[in-house]
């Protein structure tokens, strides 16, 4: 038997487009204070949650989005026939914690900030394949856990460079389903990992831009789509630097997307007052704005499709010390309010 | 996507990158660490006008400043401070005393002995390896010409 359901060189077109049933977002104070404030379920004013530690905060901001979400889609948590997520600590411990009293069946994921898209992905291939009608894909980051991990103590006196980005504290959690109607998740376009060079951890947003763009050619050349079929094409946390480099990487390759190309990481922040650099990061970044705003934005019909890049930056903070470049992955998902 | 070359593309970065304003960083970290340095010299004249020796009016002022650095370390005001004042609040040995008060706050929940201890000097470290060194080898070249 062979593929049917494959459209171009990395594209999949979904034979019965499952269904976005319910979704869930809990975020931290500073986000709460963005522009999106009205958008998520939850801020927290306490970064620590009442927890002893900022690794189980974050499991437990995992945790409580995923049982929402599944709250919100009217169903038993024993309904879920998988999990699907991941976080940015090492070993996905935010994630593993998290999931951990759940008892679903799980398949941990690491595709650092791009992990929305990249359980989303996996998620509709399991219910387009017939293979469960319930899919959670989620992720989450947490500044304070990330902080400790890939740079300096928190109440360390350094500062940022220009380039940097803030990692968004928040979780995003999606029930999929193959019973519902709409949003629907039409498009799936994996992507490759892209390194052109970029070594500087604190430039994230410039070393993911090429991973970015060459998805998104890849998506409008593999489906034959053009700009007019989009109402928003939206990265995950580029930043102002790497959405302006990826607009114009898009632009030498004759793709003008105008104003329909945003990110989620100038989404989330008042970037000048919050004095945010370059904007959000982070899987927190991309999830939180996908599980409230955008999907929000879809449901009330403000956005009748959109095309979803989440997208990571995969070192280590030892690959980094080995002054290794970043291997860098974006993934796209297609997300459309109706059948058409 | 056509292909771009490492070279290509660092120099479109480059480009595009926002850069740092030198003269605006410069003033703030002469200010701040200007400030850090008058309290220095207060804390050190007070101890003169004492009659302490110069080895202890050096030794107490040291102790005193390292003191404030951890302090306001603690209290969570050092690195709003350093936000602006970059290399004004490093340099002074107040900045000495934030790189290993942070780490033993951070690595805390680590415990004592691997969390506290091991990593406290995980910032500070690499200053004092190559400052101790340099000090051995200046010393040591001290010796052959005097």
């Amino acid at each position: 038997m062979s593929a049917t359901k494959r459209l171009g060189a990395q594209t999949i077109k979904m034979q019965y487009p499952p269904t976005i049933i319910a979704s869930a977002t809990i975020v931290g104070e500073k986000e709460g204070k963005g522009p999106l404030e009205n958008t998520f379920d939850k801020v927290l004013d306490d970064a620590l949650w009442g927890e002893s530690s900022f690794e189980k905060a974050e499991s437990k901001l995992m945790r409580e989005t995923i049982m929402l979400a599944v709250e919100k889609a009217e169903q038993p948590m024993s309904n879920m026939h998988y999990i699907l997520a991941g976080d940015l600590l090492s070993q996905c411990i935010g994630t593993n914690f998290a999931v951990r009293e759940l008892e679903v069946p799980f398949f941990g994921l690491y595709g650092a900030c791009s992990t929305m898209a990249e359980s989303l992905s996996l998620a509709t291939i399991l219910v387009d394949g017939g293979f469960a009608d319930y899919v959670v894909a989620a992720t989450s980051s947490h500044f304070c856990s990330a902080e400790r991990q890939f740079r300096f103590p928190l109440a360390y006196g350094g500062q940022r460079t220009p380039t940097a980005q803030w990692t968004v504290t928040g979780a995003g959690a999606i029930v999929v389903s193959s019973n519902g109607n709409g949003p629907f998740i039409t498009h799936i376009t994996t992507g490759k990992i892209i390194d052109l060079g970029i070594k500087d951890a604190n430039n994230m947003g410039a070393a993911m831009a090429p991973a970015a763009a060459d998805t998104i050619l890849q998506h409008f050349s593999d489906t034959g789509k053009t700009v007019n079929d989009y109402d928003l094409v939206v990265t995950g946390d580029l930043g102002k630097l790497g959405l302006a480099l990826t607009d114009q990487i898009l632009k030498e390759n004759n793709l003008d997307l105008q104003d329909k190309l945003n990110d989620c990481g100038l989404l989330i922040y008042d970037i000048e007052a919050q004095d945010m650099h370059m904007g959000g990061s982070g899987c927190g970044c991309s999830a939180s704005v996908l599980c409230g705003h955008l999907l929000k934005e879809i449901k009330i019909g403000n956005m009748k499709r959109i095309l979803f890049v989440a997208t990571g930056a995969l070192m280590s903070p030892t690959s980094t010390q080995q002054n290794e470049s970043i291997p860098c992955i974006a993934h796209a998902v297609t997300i459309e309010k109706e059948l058409r | 996507m056509k292909k771009y070359t490492k070279k290509e593309y660092g120099k479109m970065v480059e480009r595009s990158a926002p850069k740092t304003s030198m003269f605006q960083n410069l003033l703030w970290a002469f200010f701040i660490g200007g400030a850090i340095c008058v309290v220095g010299q207060l804390i050190s004249q007070y101890f003169r006008n004492r009659g302490w020796s110069i080895e202890n009016v050096a030794s107490g002022t040291s102790i005193i400043m390292v003191f404030l650095g951890a302090l306001f370390t603690g209290l969570g005001l050092y690195d709003k401070l350093a936000k602006f004042a970059g290399a004004g609040t490093i340099v002074p040995i107040t900045g000495f005393a934030n790189a290993i008060v942070s780490p033993a706050m951070e690595f805390k929940r680590e415990g004592y002995i691997l969390g506290v201890a091991g990593k406290m000097f995980v910032v500070a470290g690499p200053v004092l390896v190559y400052g101790i060194t340099t000090s051995v080898i200046a010393g040591v070249i001290y010796y052959l010409i005097r």
